[in-house]
């Protein structure tokens, strides 16, 4: 490839290569303080034009790597920071074996780890997000990587991925932590933004999971907490998890760990002032 | 007349974790994983690597399980085709 970044995140390394620059010198970036892979990356993603004549003529990205998926759509070169991100996602998700992967942000508090799961646009990103400018440490917005070993999470801090409305809760911070605004997305609008510095050089420092949550936002929504049974959970989780069933017995092994072991609860929530009230009171009696 | 024989896998084949009132259960020959309520999980136990019919297995679990219907038979006879759809139980 002509362009090429090698990163280290949390446990896992990537490799990451593009026909073009911009989308090299954005990553570069936005992962400034990350680690240099120590040995050969575990992860390859590759971003390159679908035919050869659209380096150049309308560029148009495609993502290819270890494992891809056949029916991707291409992204305009534009958002070519969105296709490396949704890259690196890919090959987690198709390649991982190591941990079990639950699609969930995550932060940690006094060793202890906070899950928030539940469907794309729960709000799970922006309350991660805001919890780590609170005196939480960010772990992850989008995997939490369960160790089925230790049942521990290992963070993965990822550049974070505010979307729309999110956007303006970020704008005082500092500027170099926040990537390019990235409009018409399949997501809409989207501006990544660099975890706290202490999620960067702790990012090799698991945590033990305490408290999982599903929240969920909706301005139309009076405030509620509702526990969640185990069994609710664990159902929730398989689907919430990409290689789950790839993962066999020590999936099952981890993820019923998991759930017997760690309350659970719904929360419904219309601002993050409201979420973050509803999170310390589960938070106290859970730890 | 004596309905179909079933059996289910040996104990080792399968993992059960039990969640409140249900039993999640890890099909290790299938790699499937099952959430089953009472009395699936009694069902299994009674058949592993043990045949028998409907009427075999209300025996071997009527010491620790009550089925209050009328045609006992017959649910039992339903629940064995359930978990020989599941691909938990199959005929002998």
């Amino acid at each position: 490839m002509r362009h090429r970044l090698d990163l280290t995140i949390g446990p896992v390394s990537f490799r990451i290569g593009s026909a073009w620059p911009q989308p090299i010198a954005q990553l570069a970036a936005l992962y400034a303080p990350y680690p240099k892979p120590a040995g050969i990356a575990d992860f390859t993603v590759r971003l390159e034009p679908e035919k050869p004549w659209r380096r150049l003529v309308r560029p148009s990205v495609a993502i290819h790597g270890d494992y891809t998926l056949p029916d991707a759509a291409p992204l305009p070169l534009a958002q070519g920071l969105l296709a490396a991100e949704m890259g690196m996602n890919l090959q987690m998700a198709l390649g991982q074996k190591r941990f079990l992967l639950l699609h969930a942000a995550t932060v940690e508090r006094d060793g202890h780890a906070l899950l928030l799961t539940g469907h794309s646009g729960a709000g799970k990103s922006t309350l991660a997000a805001m919890l780590g400018e609170a005196g939480w440490r960010f772990l992850g917005d989008e995997f939490a990587l369960l160790d089925p070993v230790t049942g521990l999470i290992h963070p993965f801090p990822r550049a974070i991925s505010l979307k729309n409305q999110s956007l303006a809760l970020f704008d005082s911070a500092a500027p170099d932590r926040l990537g390019p605004v990235l409009k018409g997305t399949p997501k809409g609008t989207i501006r990544h933004l660099r975890p706290p510095a202490d999620a960067i050089a702790r990012m090799a420092e698991p945590a033990r999971p305490a408290l999982i949550l599903f929240p969920r936002f909706n301005r139309d929504f009076e405030p509620e907490t509702r526990p969640v049974g185990a069994a609710e959970t664990f159902v929730r989780l398989t689907q919430a998890s990409t290689n789950y069933v790839a993962l066999g017995r020590p999936g099952f092994d981890a993820l019923t760990r998991l759930v017997t072991v760690t309350p659970s609860f719904a929360i419904d929530y219309r601002s993050g002032e409201e979420a973050a009230a509803l999170i310390d009171t589960l938070w106290s009696n859970a730890t | 007349m004596a309905g179909p024989t079933f059996v289910a896998d040996a104990p080792d084949a399968l993992s059960h974790v039990a969640l409140e009132s249900l039993t999640a259960i890890y099909h290790a020959p299938s790699g499937m994983t099952h959430l089953l309520a009472p009395p699936a999980p009694q069902i299994l136990a009674a058949l592993a690597n043990r045949p028998g019919t409907a009427e075999d297995v209300l025996a071997r679990i009527a010491e620790s399980f009550d089925l209050e219907t009328e045609d006992a038979a017959a649910a039992m006879s339903a629940r064995l085709g359930e978990l020989e759809a599941a691909g938990l139980v199959r005929r002998a």
